[in-house]
């Protein structure tokens, strides 16, 4: 029998099946729900069958890992060549105490730095500024300036371990302490290896941690890949973020689009400086979340490698398998996360972590189970780096590269990822592109729409959360909590001041005025910004002049 | 309130909102403190930078030395009763200026209308001792017309690339607008839209006496808020003669009134002490047998015949 | 004849905080319950916040939090929320505020904290059966 005889027999078959064998069955069993969808609305079937897949093409659809189009992998032997780096996100309080998290981490296995950044720095504010009063060291470690960051990074060497930094505005100042602390150790500059987040468009509707208007911040980013191109090889400008996006309440076709739109207005404003789409398209890096759908979370990252590569061939012309390909960095999300029965999230967190693994990320965190509450504890984040370890050792799942290939649910999820992402993209076009549809406030309403569809279907029952809304206890959760102790703020205050006492200050002031003169002529601010972090001028003295320049963003609202 | 309490001003706003029994007494007793303030009513759709140039523009009054209040109007949902008043976002910076009260009102469904409702809300922050009042509408619906006529100045704006929202924009807007503005003058298709205003406005050409003009801004960079100011002061200086003018005639009648009745009343005394009658009627007035108004309408009949009696009724 | 009263809600978000996923959900479900809101956006200080309140002339304030620095915001808006007299409005919170820190900010005159997970027809029914009937 031909495949198309087989196939076409295997309709009649099932038409059989749901004919005689089926209604029985809903008769005795009728089943849970009217409709099974997934998170981004899609019909779920009882069962799939090859023909949902008929048209499949193994060579043009999946091929091989390594190789164009990159659905099955970006890499030919994938984890068993090497395993993903296990890379958490961590940070609180002074330098000095994110530096002692950094050596735990390391020693217990953990193969990447991965730096979170308290709130004044991410806004780019000093830690003695008033918007920081009462946030310093609270959601991430405290770097005000060079010196900060000399004691974040001590005794870690930076030629072996790379650092994955979560900043944005501020990420030219911070890439550039990071530089200098790497020249200090005496590392050449082609060694050194990371990520600066520096996505500055999906702040605009997601993160909201911008400090300039889209403009200006959009120039910013571009300086830093361009630098990177032409001067740290091995670092990865930007890490095109969808993360955010979904923690802002999209659903996965959304998170999937929006980035992939984000990524596709990066490669435009770097074009634009002149620079070969191959020269820089390689070091695009992509973060994303892991949510609690398990199939719908593995098809959405097969599918945005495929179409990344599809992208980058057809509509850039890139030449380079290199840049063609999509390197990802997957954290396990957030807001699945619940704060009644916490250490339900050790499970949740676990079926996240596999189907970034099933997905194939370059890279993963997973959060740890008492999150919902504060930042983790030691014990929190061991059990969460512990669940990679096992995931990656005990259980197989790293054993074959993209090893639910060719199911006919996974592959026709696949494609219907592919199929609604591409209908954004289309329609993000038609707009006039990212910047366009960021003043339309079209994102913003696309998330404001799925986040409030999403609650309302949790008070209505239609989602079930365990603990949240059915299997309640209605005991408050006491597990032992992080604190941040009020002095970290008074020490950090006192060592930022006895810094400008002792600093040259009239260097700081010349290079200062020099940023100035620079912002104003639109120059690529990277190298004057490395002399004035050198001068040890501070996080919020240089963000404070780009301010003046560039002046201050403020958000559309769209609820 | 008078004298510029917040929260008076506040709680005065919401009397009037929630039109309460003190509503009415509240808003006769301040009356004779109102007309100091200018009222700008600036109008325009959703995306245009009404807010930012708002912003702008208070700054600028700032510096003037001048105080602002602000009303923000929104539109409350026919279906569920509720409203989201968002429009103070942009202008959080200046909510600690002791200078500048800025008040969110819904549309509602208010019993003498909206259009009275910020009315009398722009009112009590005249009484307050503020300069300027501005009044911030979305140009949509015909009642944010009624709203925006509240104003001495009417300011339109538009944004290019926001679709056609030039023909969305209510007809009834395009005919009162005294200043149409084009933000956002850095986009590419700016200048076709100031031409599409200007032939629009062409159309429309009702006779006025002020010619409405289309000014471009950058609110973002501030670039033409300016210029725009100067306009709007030109306009309320227009307004101040259309004003004056109508002062002036009504003060030109009373003197013309003044002077007839001197005309008139010396004319019938003199005819009264040639005819030896008028220490007569003086000892009437003074004995109290007849009040003065009498003898005057008596003698003012006599003097027009009957016509005089129909005027006086 | 009188207009009908509105409850008015001010929903804000204190400190350099940016998740507002919560804070706007709150704020349209409080919407479509009937009720004016007004959201400010990001990033306010205390003082802006109170402000704001005295402004709008709310019955009711949200305050959304998530990033920890309740322990330093909350005390100082409650008490510039009492220096200008705005000792009846309502106030209630939300976000990441651990379950120890409640009954302090409680004590703070906090009506209520509603933790991740709370129904938001649960935030409605509150304002509703809490909100002080002013004269």
């Amino acid at each position: 029998m031909s495949d198309k005889e087989k196939n076409s027999s295997i309709k009649e078959e099932l038409q059989r099946w749901e004919k005689t064998t089926l209604p029985r069955w809903m008769r005795q069993r009728p089943e849970r729900k009217n409709e099974f969808r997934n998170h981004s609305g899609m019909l779920i079937k009882r069962v799939y069958t090859p023909e949902d897949i008929k048209d499949l093409d193994y060579m043009l659809d999946l091929g091989f890992p390594g190789e164009y189009p990159f659905t099955r992998g970006v890499h030919a032997t994938m984890y068993r060549g090497r395993l993903w780096t296990m890379r958490m996100f961590s940070g609180y309080g002074t330098a000095g105490q994110t530096n002692q998290r950094f050596k735990y981490l390391l020693k217990e296995g953990e193969t990447g730095l991965s730096i979170a950044f308290d709130y004044p720095t991410i806004t780019g504010y000093d830690s003695d500024h008033p918007f920081a009063e009462g946030e310093v060291g609270i959601c991430g470690v405290a770097v005000a300036s060079l010196k900060d960051m000399e004691v974040l990074l001590d005794g870690i060497p930076l030629d072996k371990v790379t650092t994955s930094m979560t900043i944005n505005g501020p990420a030219a100042m911070l890439l550039a302490m990071y530089v200098a602390v790497g020249d200090k150790q005496g590392v050449p500059r082609e060694k050194i290896g990371g990520t600066t987040q520096n996505d500055m468009l999906k702040e605009y509707f997601a993160q909201k941690l911008c400090i300039f208007p889209p403009k200006p911040s959009l120039k910013l980013v571009t300086d830093i890949t361009e630098y990177c191109t032409r001067h740290l090889p091995k670092w990865n400008p930007i890490s095109i973020s969808g993360y955010h996006i979904r923690e802002a309440g999209s659903n996965a076709v959304q998170e999937l689009a929006f980035t992939l739109y984000d990524g596709i207005a990066y490669v435009e404003s770097v074009l634009k400086r002149g620079l070969k789409v191959d020269d820089f398209a390689p070091r695009l890096s992509f973060f994303f979340a892991s949510h609690n759908n398990l199939f719908e979370e593995i098809a959405k990252f097969r599918a945005a490698r495929r179409l990344w590569a599809k992208i980058m061939k057809e509509r850039f012309h890139a030449k380079s398998p290199r840049s063609m390909w999509m390197r990802m960095h997957v954290q396990t999300s957030g807001c699945t996360l619940t704060s009644q029965q916490p250490l339900n999230n050790i499970t949740r967190t676990t079926i996240e972590a596999l189907a970034a693994v099933l997905g194939g990320t370059q890279s993963l965190h997973t959060n740890s189970f008492d999150e919902a509450l504060c930042l983790p504890t030691e014990e929190a984040v061991r059990v969460a780096l512990r669940t990679q370890q096992i995931m990656a050792h005990e259980s197989g799942a790293a054993d074959t590269t993209d090893p639910l290939a060719g199911s006919y649910y996974v592959e026709a999820l696949t494609n219907e990822m592919e199929k609604q992402a591409m209908e954004y993209i289309q329609k993000i076009d038609d707009m006039g592109g990212a910047i366009a549809a960021i003043e339309k406030g079209f994102f913003q309403k696309e998330i404001a729409d799925s986040a409030y569809k999403y609650q309302r279907e949790t008070d209505e029952k239609k989602r079930i959360i365990v603990g949240v809304n059915e299997y309640k206890t209605g005991e408050k959760a006491l597990i032992p909590i992080l604190r941040i102790d009020p002095k970290v703020e008074k020490e950090q205050v006192s060592r930022l001041q006895k810094l400008r006492r002792e600093r040259d200050n009239g260097k700081v002031e010349k290079v200062l005025e020099k940023l100035h003169y620079m912002a104003e002529k639109d120059e690529n601010l990277m190298p004057i910004i490395i002399n004035a972090v050198r001068a040890y001028a501070t996080l919020g003295e240089i963000c404070g002049v780009l301010r003046k320049v560039y002046g201050e963003h403020k958000e559309l609202i769209i609820i | 309130m008078l004298a510029g309490d917040r929260r008076s001003i506040a709680r005065a706003i919401t009397i009037i909102e929630n039109n309460a029994p003190e509503a009415k007494n509240l808003i006769s007793s301040i009356y004779s403190h109102t007309g100091k303030a200018y009222i700008i009513g600036i109008t325009g759709p959703g995306g245009s930078g009404k807010s930012t140039l708002i912003e702008k523009i208070i700054r600028e009054y700032r510096k003037e030395g001048k105080t602002v209040g602000v009303i923000a109007v929104d539109p409350t949902s026919p279906f569920t009763g509720g409203a989201f008043l968002g429009d103070r976002v942009r202008m959080q910076d200046l909510s600690t200026d002791e200078g500048v009260f800025i008040r969110s009102m819904a549309t509602r469904n208010y019993a003498g209308g909206i259009a009275k409702a910020t009315k009398d809300a722009a009112q009590v922050l005249d009484a307050s001792g503020k300069d300027i009042v501005i009044v911030e509408t979305v140009g949509a619906g015909q009642s944010e017309v009624e709203i925006i006529k509240v104003a001495q100045t009417i300011v339109v704006l538009f944004a290019p690339g926001l679709g056609d929202e030039i023909q969305a924009i209510k007809a009834g807007i395009m005919e009162i607008g005294d200043i149409f503005v084009v933000n956002k003058a850095d986009r590419a298709n700016a200048d076709k839209a100031v031409m599409d205003i200007q032939a629009m406005l062409q159309l429309n050409n009702k006779e006025r006496t002020w010619t409405p003009t289309v000014l471009k801004t950058t609110a973002l960079t501030g670039e033409g808020v300016l210029q725009l100011m100067k306009k709007i002061e030109e306009h309320s200086l227009f307004m101040r003669k259309k004003l004056e003018r109508k002062r002036s005639l009504e003060k030109a009648e009373a003197e013309l009134v003044e002077a007839i009745k001197e005309k008139v009343a010396n004319s019938i005394i003199k005819e009264l002490r040639r005819e030896g009658k008028l220490e007569d009627f003086l000892q009437k007035i003074l004995q109290k047998k007849v009040d003065p108004a009498s003898i005057a309408e008596k003698l003012v009949n006599k003097k027009f015949g009957k016509q005089g009696q129909k005027r006086r009724d | 004849m009188q207009t009908e009263k509105k409850i008015r809600v001010l929903i804000a978000k204190p400190g350099l905080d940016s998740h507002d996923r919560g804070a706007k959900i709150v704020a349209r479900s409080l919407r479509d319950a009937g009720m004016e809101v007004i959201y400010t956006g990001l990033r306010q200080t205390p003082e802006q916040i109170v402000e704001t309140a005295l402004q709008e002339d709310v019955d009711v304030v949200g305050l959304s939090i998530l990033s920890g620095a309740h322990k330093t915001l909350f005390p100082k808006i409650m008490e510039l929320m009492r220096g200008k007299g705005l000792t009846d409005v309502m106030v209630f919170a939300g976000g990441i505020i651990p379950e120890e820190d409640i009954p302090e900010l409680k004590k703070l005159g906090i009506k209520e904290i509603f933790g991740p997970g709370t129904p938001t027809e649960a935030i409605a029914k509150f304002v509703f059966d809490n909100v002080p009937r002013r004269t």
